[in-house]
């Protein structure tokens, strides 16, 4: 019997076996996207071409195509033209077509990111008082008021988007946004107060009362002492507040159409000429999925990391 | 420095009360044990001086300020918790700063008082450490560096020693007494290890059930105990006890049990009742085969200095 191995350790055959089934199910999840990135190198022609090119000549066309307006013009006209000053003009000229403008992408992008980022913010920030709160007060009737803002959770948003459609039109909040990050604020609150209020439950409420005693007051305590153990937790919230809100869609498509419209109305509305064009689609979502991939990048140091390191004996 | 004096402090969690009616009197520079099994009262009495809870009604007075109602934080105390409370995510000089920032001291004397207090308690080599990276030793100084740093009016303790090693408390407790001898603060230390309070206090107050039973020093304490249950809670092994269907007038000078003659100390209160108690320690008896009470040994400890036999 081999007795070098303790029993607590799995057998390599487990371990084996526990990496193949990760390995296969990265390589599943990682198709398509890959598929969508590689899309949006190709020209119109071999995004399309069947049977499916896998090597390919890699072209900007798509991300070109993403960021401008373009108009089709007869190649006498084209010929009439100064040369091409940039390497994008050039491009977009051998595909008998001139640049007219930007397109509205960058505009929505800029939406997405103010939106997404100021409504994670809102929902981190408020959730991490009201979950103190909750975990350090004798707020009266706390177990009832939790379960009320869970309760809020239990029915898809959307349920509600009639009502909250017409109330935003009332109070001019539609298609700004501010109304969306209150939207969304309101949406990912429930999901910080229970998160956070588990973290926050974890830390010893002897760090703030060493603290008070040390001459701060409870709301300077909560800001140097708490929120900075706090760290996993509001990690992990606001990665989960970012995810909903960069990617919501319903509410998006009702409420904004011009100002305050983000990116996922948008982007299925690329169309080219003669058909749709999968290299600029692609080049868009492409984009799309860098700030929440970054943002989960910058702070998974903090998921990483312990909430107490071991200062406090338990 | 300062007096503490309690007057009917009282505590109640709802139905239940944690401190019935206690008056204490701690003295400048006194270094005051507050003793007793967990559930007395003795950490909520303390947390109370502390302002880390309100009091229902009495008053607590830091030198001659009334302070019961005031904020932690206006009371110019400083507390050691037994769990530590280092902040783990500032290193030991910034823990140690952490609470002369708030008070608005210049950059020059934080960095004179931060090492004036490492140098005292032998930390100044591990400044820079992180919190995570020290001994239990070496958290528990840097706990009571950064309550020094501050020369607050008083010193709180809550079971400092209680999560150290048994090698790590024996030397702690020795280090915090020199440190009381050389900085002379006032130090209220609570505690349920009667060792600890025996060695560190100048007096102890016992706790039970949310009211100070004794408050004297350790050699009244342990030699003319107030209660049947300071004397069983002081010592180790702990006092005999034999049950007695008599009473005791305050002249009398013997005590018979079982035909054997003991004398007993002067009488203070006539204990009229007929079930009283007879407490004795255990270094005060002796062998005889000359009458006395009989007992069949069943255990022996050997302990190295001593044996001690349980009969």
């Amino acid at each position: 019997m081999d007795t070098s191995r303790s029993y607590l350790e799995p057998s390599s055959f487990s371990k084996k076996l526990a990496a193949t089934i990760i390995i296969v199910y990265t390589v599943i999840t990682l198709i398509p996207i890959s598929w969508m990135v590689m899309t949006s190198f190709k020209n119109v022609n071999s995004a399309i071409s069947y049977p499916p090119e896998v090597l390919f000549e890699p072209s900007l066309e798509g991300y070109v195509n993403l960021f401008t307006n373009r108009s089709r013009q007869s190649q006498e006209y084209l010929d009439s033209l100064p040369a091409p000053e940039t390497w994008y003009e050039e491009l977009v000229r051998s595909r008998e077509m001139v640049i007219t403008g930007p397109s509205k992408f960058l505009g929505r992008y800029s939406n997405s990111m103010i939106i997404g980022f100021g409504s994670t913010f809102a929902s981190v920030f408020l959730g991490a008082l009201a979950a103190y709160a909750f975990s350090r007060f004798r707020v009266p009737l706390k177990d009832d008021l939790l379960f009320f803002i869970l309760s809020t959770r239990m029915f898809p948003p959307i349920a509600v988007a009639v009502p909250i459609f017409i109330m935003y039109r009332k109070l001019g909040l539609g298609d700004t946004h501010l109304g969306m990050i209150i939207l969304y604020t309101v949406v990912n609150l429930s999901l910080a107060v229970w998160l956070l209020k588990g973290f926050m439950d974890e830390i010893p409420k002897e760090y703030e009362e060493a603290a008070m005693i040390d001459g701060y007051s409870r709301l300077q305590a909560f800001f140097k002492v708490v929120l900075p153990q706090a760290m996993t937790g509001i990690a992990a919230t606001a990665i989960f507040c970012m995810i909903f809100s960069w990617n919501e869609y319903a509410f998006a498509v009702l409420l904004t159409q011009f100002n305050a419209q983000t990116a996922p109305p948008f982007i299925p509305t690329i169309i080219g000429e003669g058909g749709l064009d999968w290299p600029a689609i692609g080049a868009g979502t492409t984009l799309f999925l860098l700030p929440v991939m970054i943002f989960t990048i910058i702070l998974r140091k903090h998921l990483l990391r312990g909430i107490t390191f071991g200062a406090v004996r338990k | 420095m300062s007096k503490i004096k309690i007057v009917n402090l009282q505590k109640s969690f709802g139905d239940f009360t944690a401190v019935k009616n206690s008056n204490l009197t701690i003295n400048d520079k006194e270094f005051f044990v507050l003793l007793g099994p967990s559930g007395c009262g003795k950490t909520t009495t303390l947390r109370m001086i502390a302002g880390l809870e309100l009091p229902t009604s009495g008053e607590i007075y830091l030198g001659d300020e009334e302070v019961g109602m005031l904020r932690a934080s206006e009371r110019d105390i400083a507390f050691v918790f037994q769990l530590f409370a280092l902040y783990p995510h500032m290193n030991v000089k910034n823990n140690l700063s952490f609470p002369l920032k708030m008070q608005g001291y210049s950059r020059s004397e934080i960095k004179a008082r931060v090492e004036d207090a490492a140098k005292l308690l032998r930390i100044d080599h591990i400044l820079n450490s992180n919190i995570s990276s020290l001994s239990g030793g070496d958290r528990q100084r840097v706990a009571l560096g950064r309550a020094l740093v501050r020369r607050p009016k008083a010193f709180l303790m809550d079971e400092p020693l209680g999560t150290l090693d048994a090698e790590f408390r024996e030397l702690m407790c020795l280090e915090l007494k020199k440190l009381h001898i050389d900085i002379g603060a006032t130090t209220v230390y609570v505690t349920h290890d009667q060792l600890e309070a025996m060695s560190l206090a100048d007096r102890i107050a016992v706790m039970d059930g949310g009211e100070i039973l004794q408050a004297d020093e350790p050699s009244v304490i342990y030699n003319k105990p107030a209660t049947k249950f300071v004397a069983s809670f002081i010592g180790s092994p702990g006092m005999n006890f034999i049950s007695i269907d008599q009473g005791i007038s305050n002249e009398q000078s013997t005590l018979n049990i079982e035909g054997t003659d003991f004398s007993i100390p002067k009488q203070y209160e006539i204990s009229k009742g007929k079930k009283n108690s007879f407490g004795i320690r255990p270094e005060n008896l002796s062998l005889t085969n000359e009458g006395g009470l009989k007992g069949s040994v069943f255990g022996v400890e050997y302990l190295g200095s001593r044996k001690n036999c349980y009969c």
